[in-house]
């Protein structure tokens, strides 16, 4: 598994994402309230614009989530699974804090959602 | 009291289900001649993909005897019994004949050789038959025909489909919607032979179905045949006994679905209720409730029902509503798309008749219920898909025809049962539990009324925003941090967080991502821009009553052509400049405010613009200087952030050129002053703004919008607009007028301080913004490569501009 630095973690604000570069894939990185941290793909499947990062944080009964900042449906931090559409999801990606520094890996995908996970079992 | 109901399918099941749940305490004994209790025919074919029967099967309810795999071979009215085939007899005080209908077989030679299409075992049976088969044919090109077609071709058969009307589904689509059709049925790999009838099923040397004949004497070869060319009443019990029957069938009912013998009802498809047989589960669930409702004693009448229908063929939509015809039909064909959608409509334009879907059947949900009543939008608008999806429907018009549901059940399950999602609905309610087809305006009922219903902005705060922007002011929370620890729950979602970050706004006015404020924004206040669809923003300067000089013209001409920006002109009087990236937007503003330009605001909800006319100055006809003080107004609201966007205009005068009476606050000069409009809206809903006040000094004028604007900042909900506060603002326009202009509630000297302070404390966002280098270092789109643009943003070019290109 191969960490990218991102930024020093004070550098986060709390409940404001914001978007990296990690071997060519964009990762929207949050920090929540209670210092967490979450990395999902940055592409918003439903508009196909890569703006998740924009999105506004906040928590559907008790888990985290961010609302695509387009049309708004709200994607789990955790999982990465749309909370408004059943069978939607996107990425998530693995996240550590060494030295204050926020790292994050693609490669590694710590949960890789169904549905991609069928697409490549098809094919 | 002893009650029989001979037959066990969905109406027998309906009505046992409905004196179960109204407490009837007699013996109630269903005798079935299948093996198993009532199940989900509905979704019969299900059960070729893996549903297994026990799923399809409905729970019997408590205290319930069955007698299942049990034919009734006779009615004994007189002795009032029933006699089965097994030799027994079942004595009742009333007896309730649901026995449904059979598939109707027409009498060709060699038909005994074909398959039915109705029952479990019916399915087992051509599964059994395709095992060993290349080709099926079904006779009968409607609803369940094409059901069954589809299912013969995902058993691994190529299937046919014969029907002898010059089209397919000739009861639900007219000769335009079949030639659609059509084509998307072929598409599905299906064989379509229209305008055809059977001469005869083929059998071969060895006794097995070896095709079909046509009357042409061709012949299609198939070894499974499936007839499913209509419905017959199971008429026979009643008609030996003696009841009276239809001409054509069916059990003569009342509307109380009794027979011709007051002991005796009978419900379903075996019925004939005002002359009518009706094939459709939802009407067959109605009459089961109705006679229920009848046999313990109450007063429920059965008056017809809808016979829409929607398919559920895989891929292909098509629905049917209403009437098949009318005065005037508005038709929307895409012969390439495979699109097929009319509209039939009364004399007078003004009614909807019914209409037919094919390729795309959104607007059947939506528009379903509007049936007999007025159109709610111009039938060319209804007919576009997505139309109709934020339509309010009356309390009266139905949204599930299979449970006879209402829009006004549906709304009060949700106020009363404290129902918030599809699942809760369908609990409360049973609509959407049986086709399906009106599940998506169930959704937008709950989205709706959640709004109306519930005060509570979201699951995080259970007030309305009105009530938030209380607690705020008087209690002086400074932060949503402290609001929501103290008076809400969880951390706050795409709802809350934002309408919170406008209250705090209205009533501090610091910059908008001051701090912990920055994670409430929406993207667009947080970027101080709006997004579009490939996640570029577009910048909108602000443009005072739409007056500029040609100085600030060029500079504008000159930043979008040097930043590559899409121009042009807005329906706000002013210049819209799109496609920049995060990155570029601190320098573009940097040019801009150097050149005197302002933030306009067109991202947030707060004002945007002012129009104005021609005025006084230079047109002929002008009585006041519109121009000037649209200007004025402008600048003293401008930064005022409200629940909703805020619009204005001033007309020079009563030509109205700048369409003052569609603004939330519009002003109209006269000889004497001002004429004062409000709650004026252009948009979804257009409402003309009504008179406030008439000839107002300038002075007046001023202070009479200033409390306006802060009495609808207090009180109005999220996201309504001054005309929907108006509207229910309870005494409404004279009540306004006691509050803001004779103090009825003694707040005006509160208004007035409200209104002062933001005018004193006004800053231009985008200048600040520039001013400080933290939020400046918010403008990234990579917080690990700051300089590198987003490489999905990619453009086209049209007409001499840039236009996104999306990856997908
Ligand atoms: C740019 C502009 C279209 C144009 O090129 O002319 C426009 C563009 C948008 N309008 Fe508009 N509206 C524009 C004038 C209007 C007008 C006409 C007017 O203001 O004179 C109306 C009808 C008048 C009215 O509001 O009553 C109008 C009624 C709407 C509505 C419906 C509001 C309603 O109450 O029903 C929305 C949706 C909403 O706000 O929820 C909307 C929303 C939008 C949004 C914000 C949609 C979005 O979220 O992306 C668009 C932002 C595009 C952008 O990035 O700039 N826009 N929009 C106009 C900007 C005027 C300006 O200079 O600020
Ligand atoms: C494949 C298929 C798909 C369908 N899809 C839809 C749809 O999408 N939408 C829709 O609205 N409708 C649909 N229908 C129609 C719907 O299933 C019927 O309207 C509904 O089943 C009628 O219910 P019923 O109880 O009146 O009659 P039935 O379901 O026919 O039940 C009558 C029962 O009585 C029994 N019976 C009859 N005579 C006797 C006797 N003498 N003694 C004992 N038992 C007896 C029969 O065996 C049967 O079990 C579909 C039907 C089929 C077959
Ligand atoms: S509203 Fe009257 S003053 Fe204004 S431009 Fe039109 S005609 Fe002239
Ligand atoms: S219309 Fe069929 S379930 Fe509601």
């Amino acid at each position: 598994m191969s960490w990218t630095r991102i930024c020093a973690y004070d550098a986060l604000l709390p409940e404001r994402g914001v978007c990296a570069l990690v071997d060519g894939v964009q990762v929207a990185v949050f920090r929540t309230y209670d210092g967490d941290l979450h990395a999902l793909d940055n592409l918003d499947p439903f508009s196909g614009a890569y703006v998740l990062s924009r999105g506004i944080v906040g928590t559907r009964k008790g888990e985290p989530t961010v609302a695509s900042p387009l049309h708004k449906q709200v994607f789990s931090l955790v999982t990465g699974r749309c909370l408004d559409e059943e069978g939607a999801s996107v990425p998530v990606y693995a996240t550590r804090v060494t030295d204050g520094n926020v790292e994050v890996s693609v490669r590694g995908v710590a949960v890789f959602p169904e549905v991609l996970r069928t697409a490549v079992a098809a094919g | 009291m002893n009650i029989v109901v001979v037959g066990y399918g969905p109406a027998a099941q309906r009505f046992v289900e409905t004196l179960a749940g109204k407490g009837f305490d007699g013996r109630v004994t269903v005798i079935g001649e299948e093996p198993r209790p009532a199940y989900d025919r509905v979704h019969l074919t299900s059960y070729l993909s893996g549903t297994s029967a026990d799923e399809l099967t409905y729970a019997v309810p408590d205290g319930i005897v069955t007698r299942l795999a049990t034919r009734v071979t006779a009615v004994d009215r007189a002795a009032k019994r029933v006699v089965t085939a097994d030799g027994g007899a079942e004595p009742y005080d009333v007896l309730v004949l649901a026995t449904g209908s059979a598939p109707f077989v027409p009498p060709v030679p060699g038909a005994e050789h074909a398959f039915v299409y109705r029952t479990i075992e019916d399915l087992d049976a051509i599964r059994v038959a395709a095992k060993d088969a290349v080709e099926g044919v079904v006779v009968g090109g409607g609803l369940l025909g094409l059901e069954a077609a589809d299912a013969l071709r995902a058993l691994g058969l190529k299937a046919h489909i014969v029907e002898m009307s010059p089209w397919l589904m000739p009861r639900q689509v007219d000769e335009g919607g079949g030639s659609v059709l059509k084509g998307h049925i072929e598409s599905l790999g299906l064989g379509v032979h229209a305008g055809s009838g059977v001469q005869e099923v083929v059998t071969g040397p060895d006794g097995r179905v070896a095709g079909l004949r046509k009357p042409d004497g061709t012949l299609l070869e198939a070894q499974v045949v499936v007839f499913s060319a209509g419905i017959r009443p199971r008429d026979e019990l009643a008609r030996a006994c003696g009841l009276d029957v239809g001409e054509r069938g069916g059990i003569v009912v009342d509307s109380a679905m009794r027979t011709s013998d007051p002991s005796v009802y009978a419900v379903g498809e075996c019925a004939l209720a005002g002359g009518m047989v009706y094939g459709l589960v939802g009407p067959c669930n109605t009459m089961a409730e109705v006679a229920a409702d009848r046999v313990m004693g109450g007063t429920a009448a059965f008056e017809g029902a809808d016979m829409s229908t929607k398919l559920k063929l895989l891929g292909v939509e098509v629905a049917q509503f209403g009437a098949m015809d009318g005065a005037l039909d508005v038709t929307y064909m895409d012969p390439v798309g495979g699109v097929y959608k009319k509209l039939f409509i009364s004399d007078d334009a003004r009614t909807l008749l019914g209409g037919i879907c094919v390729g795309d059947a959104s607007p059947y949900a939506a528009l379903r219920p509007f049936v007999g009543k007025e159109l709610p939008a111009a039938p060319s608008d209804l007919l576009f898909s997505g139309a109709g999806a934020a339509l309010d429907l009356p309390d009266e018009a139905q949204v599930c025809s299979c449970n006879n549901v209402c829009a006004g059940d549906i709304r009060t399950a949700i106020a009363d049962q404290g129902v918030t999602d599809v699942p809760g609905v369908k609990g409360c309610t049973r609509a959407g539990t049986t086709c399906g087809s009106c599940v998506p305006m169930l959704k937008q009922l709950l989205e709706k009324s959640g709004v109306e219903v519930s005060k509570a902005l979201c699951e995080h705060f259970a007030y309305s925003r009105a009530e938030l922007f209380d607690i705020v002011r008087v209690r002086g929370i400074t932060t949503f941090s402290e609001l929501i620890a103290g008076h809400g729950h969880g951390r706050g979602c795409d709802i809350c967080k934002p309408a919170v970050a406008s209250i705090l706004a209205s009533l501090h006015n610091g910059h908008v991502l001051e701090g912990e404020r920055a994670a409430l924004q929406d993207t667009n206040d947080a970027f101080l821009a709006n997004i579009q669809k490939n996640g570029t923003y577009s910048v909108v300067p602000r443009i005072p009553g739409g007056e500029i000089t040609p100085e600030k013209l060029i500079v504008i001409g000159e930043v979008a052509r040097d930043f590559g920006l899409y121009t042009k002109i807005t329906g706000g009087q002013r210049i819209d400049l799109f496609g920049a990236r995060i990155e570029q937007l601190p320098e573009i503003w940097r040019r801009l405010v150097e050149a005197g330009f302002e933030s306009g605001h067109a991202y947030g909800k707060a004002l945007r613009t002012v129009k104005s006319c021609v005025g006084s100055t230079w047109c002929r006809y002008g009585v006041q200087d519109s121009v000037g003080l649209a200007i004025a107004l402008e600048l003293r609201y401008r930064g005022l952030r409200s629940p909703h966007k805020l619009k204005s205009a001033v007309s020079g005068c009563a030509r109205e050129c700048a369409e003052a009476r569609s603004k939330d606050f519009g002003i109209i000069a006269t000889e004497q002053g001002w004429n004062l409009y409000v709650g004026g809206n252009g948009g979804f809903k257009p409402r003309h703004a009504d008179l406030l006040a008439k000839d107002l000094s300038t002075e007046e004028l001023i202070r009479t919008i200033d409390r306006f604007l802060m009495f609808y900042v207090r009180t109005a909900d999220r996201l309504q607009r001054t005309a929907a506060w108006l509207e229910s603002l309870d005494g409404g326009l004279d009540y306004l007028r006691e509050v803001i202009m004779e103090d009825s509630l003694g707040i005006c000297a509160d208004l007035d301080a409200q209104m002062g302070q933001h005018v004193a404390t006004y800053a231009d966002e985008w200048r600040a913004t520039l001013d400080d280098p933290e939020k400046l270092g918010r403008f990234v789109s990579f917080v690990n490569a700051p300089g590198v643009p987003d490489p999905s943003i990619v453009f086209a070019s049209e007409r001499g501009q840039i236009k996104p290109v999306m990856a997908r």
